[in-house]
C-alpha cells in the first residue's frame, strides 16, 4: 500500500474529487481527515460516506469545517491530530463555483470563490505548516483548474482563484522545500463530477471535442494523480504543476 | 487492496537502460510486471569514440575525459547486468545493442524485441548524451552528436514502435528531457537544444496520437545523481544544491517512479505533459 501509515487531511471531502481521492488513500492505507461543511451535519466525526464500513469507522474522520473561517481550520487541524497523531499530507481540494459574465458577476460571488478556493486553500496550509515543519516532512496537493490557466468564459472568480493557487504553489515550494515539505498542484480538465452536472449536454459534448483523448475525465484520474503526489514515489517532486486533462487545449 | 504487477503482461523497451536513470526505469518497469528490452550503445561505436579521442589528442592530458570514456565502454556489461536483475525478478529482459541516433540499428532493435515479446507496449526513450563546451568553442560534431543521440534518437525510436502501437491502439511513450531543456545552462547549447525539442516532440506527438490510445508524455529530471554529474567539480556542485529548494540531487529511482506512474493505467488521463522532477530547481 502506497499510503501506508500516512494520514492526510482533504478539503473539501465530501464529494466529487474529493471524496474519490479520500476512498482512494483509505483503500492505499492511508488515515484520512475529510474537512468539508457537511450541509448534512456530521457529529463528532463520524463518516457516513459509504466508502466500507471498517475503513469509515476506523481510518476516517469527517470534520466539519469552513476553511474560509480560519479558528474552525486550526480546531479540525488539532482534532485530526488528536485522533490519528500527526498529519504528512493535505489536499486543497475545496473548490467552489459562481459562474457569471464579468460585467454582472456580483461583487459577492468574486468573493465567495476567492475565499473558498484561494483564501481557504491559505489558511488550510497555514493551519498544518507549522506541524508539518517541527516534523520535517509533509506533502501538499493543491488542486487548481485549467480555468486557473487558460481562463474560461464566465470565470473570472474561479479562474482568478485557481491561477491564485497556483502561485501559492510555486512560492511555498520554494520557502517549504528545505523544510521538508513538499508542494505541488494537479491540474484536472474537464472532469465528470457533480460541479459539471448542471452543465449542458452540448457544452460537455464540445469540452470532450476540445479534449485529444476524447473523453472526459473522471473523478478518479484526478484521485491518482493526487495519490502520485502526495505519496514518496514523488519524494523529489515539488513545485511541479501536473496537468490531468487528457491533452487538452483551449 | 494492493496493486501489484499493473504492467503485467506489457513489454517495455528503455533505451540507454543500462546504467543511471535508464537503469532505474528498466527495473522499476520490470517490477511492475513489465517484460523489459534493455537498450544500451554499442560498445564499438563508444571505442571508436575513445580512439577518435586520442588521436586527436597530441598527449594525453585530460585523462579524466579518457578515463571517463573507457568507464562507459563498460556498458555492455551494466546491461546484462540489468537483465539479470530482472530476470531474477522473474520477469523476461533482454538486451540489445543500438545506436539510437541510427535508424537502421533502431529498426533491428525493434525488431529483437518484437521477435522475443511479441510486441512493444512502452517506450521510455531515455539515451541520452553530454558534450559540454562553451558555445564558442563547441565545435559541430559535438552539436551534432548530442542532437542525434538525444532528440534524433528520440524520434527514431517513436517512429520504430509507432506502428504497432497504433495498430493494437495502446501505447505508452515517456521521454527523458531535462531541467536543461526548460532553462538552458552554460556549456549545453548542443544538450539543451536537444532536451527542449524532446518537449516538442512529445506536445506534438501526444495530439497526433490522443485519440489512437497511445500517450506521450515527458519527464524532466533536475539534477540527478548519476555518472553524467560525477565529474562536476565540487565548487559548482556546492552551488547547484544552493539553487535546490530541496537541497539535495535526486535519486534515479525518483525519476523511475514518476515513470512507471506515467505508463501504468493511473495515469490514462494524461498526455502532452512534462513531468517536472528536481526538488524544486525549476517550476
Amino acid at each position: 500500500m502506497r499510503l501506508e501509515n500516512k494520514v492526510a487531511i482533504i478539503t473539501g471531502g465530501e464529494s466529487g474529487i474529493g471524496k474519490e481521492t479520500a476512498r482512494l488513500f483509505l483503500e492505499e492505507g492511508a488515515n484520512v481527515a475529510i474537512f468539508d461543511i457537511f450541509a448534512g451535519g456530521v457529529e463528532k466525526g463520524h463518516c457516513d460516506m459509504g466508502f466500507p464500513k471498517d475503513a469509515e469507522l476506523k481510518n476516517t474522520l469527517c470534520l466539519k469545517a469552513d476553511i474560509t473561517k480560519r479558528a474552525e481550520v486550526r480546531s479540525a487541524v488539532e482534532a485530526t491530530i488528536q485522533r490519528f497523531g500527526k498529519i504528512d499530507i493535505l489536499v486543497n481540494n475545496a473548490g467552489i463555483i459562481r459562474d457569471a459574465l464579468v460585467q454582472k458577476m456580483t461583487e459577492e460571488q468574486w468573493n465567495e470563490v476567492i475565499d473558498v478556493d484561494l483564501t481557504g486553500s491559505f489558511n488550510s496550509i497555514q493551519a498544518v505548516v507549522d506541524h508539518m515543519m517541527q516534523r520535517g516532512s509533509g506533502s501538499i496537493v493543491n488542486v487548481s483548474s485549467v480555468s486557473g490557466i487558460y481562463g474560461n468564459v464566465g470565470q473570472v472568480n474561479y479562474s482568478a482563484a485557481k491561477a491564485g493557487l497556483i502561485g501559492i504553489t510555486k512560492t511555498l515550494s520554494k520557502e517549504l522545500g528545505r523544510k521538508g515539505i513538499r508542494v505541488n498542484a494537479i491540474v484536472p480538465g474537464f472532469i465528470k463530477t457533480p460541479m459539471t452536472a448542471s452543465v449542458p449536454q452540448k457544452v460537455l459534448d464540445l469540452m470532450t471535442e476540445k479534449t485529444p483523448l476524447r473523453m472526459l475525465g473522471d473523478p478518479i484520474d484526478i484521485a491518482y494523480a493526487n495519490l502520485y503526489l502526495a505519496s514518496d514515489e514523488a519524494r523529489y517532486v515539488n513545485g511541479c504543476v501536473l496537468f490531468v486533462d487528457g491533452g487538452l487545449v483551449i | 487492496m494492493k496493486r501489484t504487477a499493473v504492467l503485467d503482461g506489457k513489454a517495455a523497451l528503455v533505451t540507454g537502460g543500462s546504467r543511471g536513470i535508464g537503469q532505474a526505469i528498466a527495473i522499476r518497469l520490470a517490477r511492475e510486471g513489465a517484460n523489459v528490452a534493455v537498450n544500451y550503445q554499442s560498445r564499438k561505436d563508444q571505442a571508436a569514440d575513445v580512439i577518435d579521442f586520442i588521436n586527436k589528442t597530441d598527449r594525453i592530458d585530460n585523462l579524466d575525459e579518457l578515463v571517463k570514456m573507457i568507464d562507459i565502454m563498460d556498458t555492455v556489461e551494466q546491461a546484462k547486468e540489468v537483465r539479470d536483475m530482472i530476470e531474477s525478478m522473474g520477469r523476461h529482459a533482454i538486451i540489445c545493442q543500438a545506436n539510437v541516433g541510427k535508424m537502421d540499428e533502431v529498426s533491428k532493435m525493434r525488431d529483437k524485441a518484437v521477435a522475443e515479446f511479441g510486441k512493444i507496449d512502452i517506450l521510455v526513450n531515455n539515451a541520452g548524451i553530454v558534450k559540454d563546451k562553451s558555445f564558442v568553442k563547441m565545435t559541430s560534431e559535438m552539436w551534432d552528436d548530442v542532437i542525434s543521440v538525444n532528440l534524433t534518437g528520440t524520434f527514431n525510436c517513436t517512429k520504430a514502435v509507432i506502428e504497432g502501437m497504433l495498430e493494437r491502439k495502446y501505447g505508452r511513450i515517456v521521454n527523458i528531457s531535462s531541467v536543461i531543456g526548460r532553462m538552458g545552462n552554460r556549456g549545453q547549447a548542443n544538450y539543451a537544444a536537444s532536451k527542449a525539442g524532446i518537449i516538442g516532440l512529445t506536445q506534438t506527438l501526444a495530439k497526433e496520437f490522443a485519440d489512437k490510445g497511445v500517450t506521450v508524455n515527458a519527464v524532466a529530471p533536475g539534477f540527478i545523481g548519476t555518472d553524467m554529474l560525477k565529474s562536476v567539480p565540487a565548487n559548482i556542485m556546492e552551488k547547484i544544491l544552493a539553487q535546490i529548494p530541496m537541497g539535495r540531487l535526486g535519486k534515479p529511482e525518483e525519476i523511475a517512479s514518476a515513470v512507471a506512474y506515467l505508463v501504468s493505467p493511473d495515469a490514462g488521463y494524461i498526455t502532452g505533459q512534462v513531468l517536472d522532477i528536481n526538488g524544486g530547481l525549476y517550476i
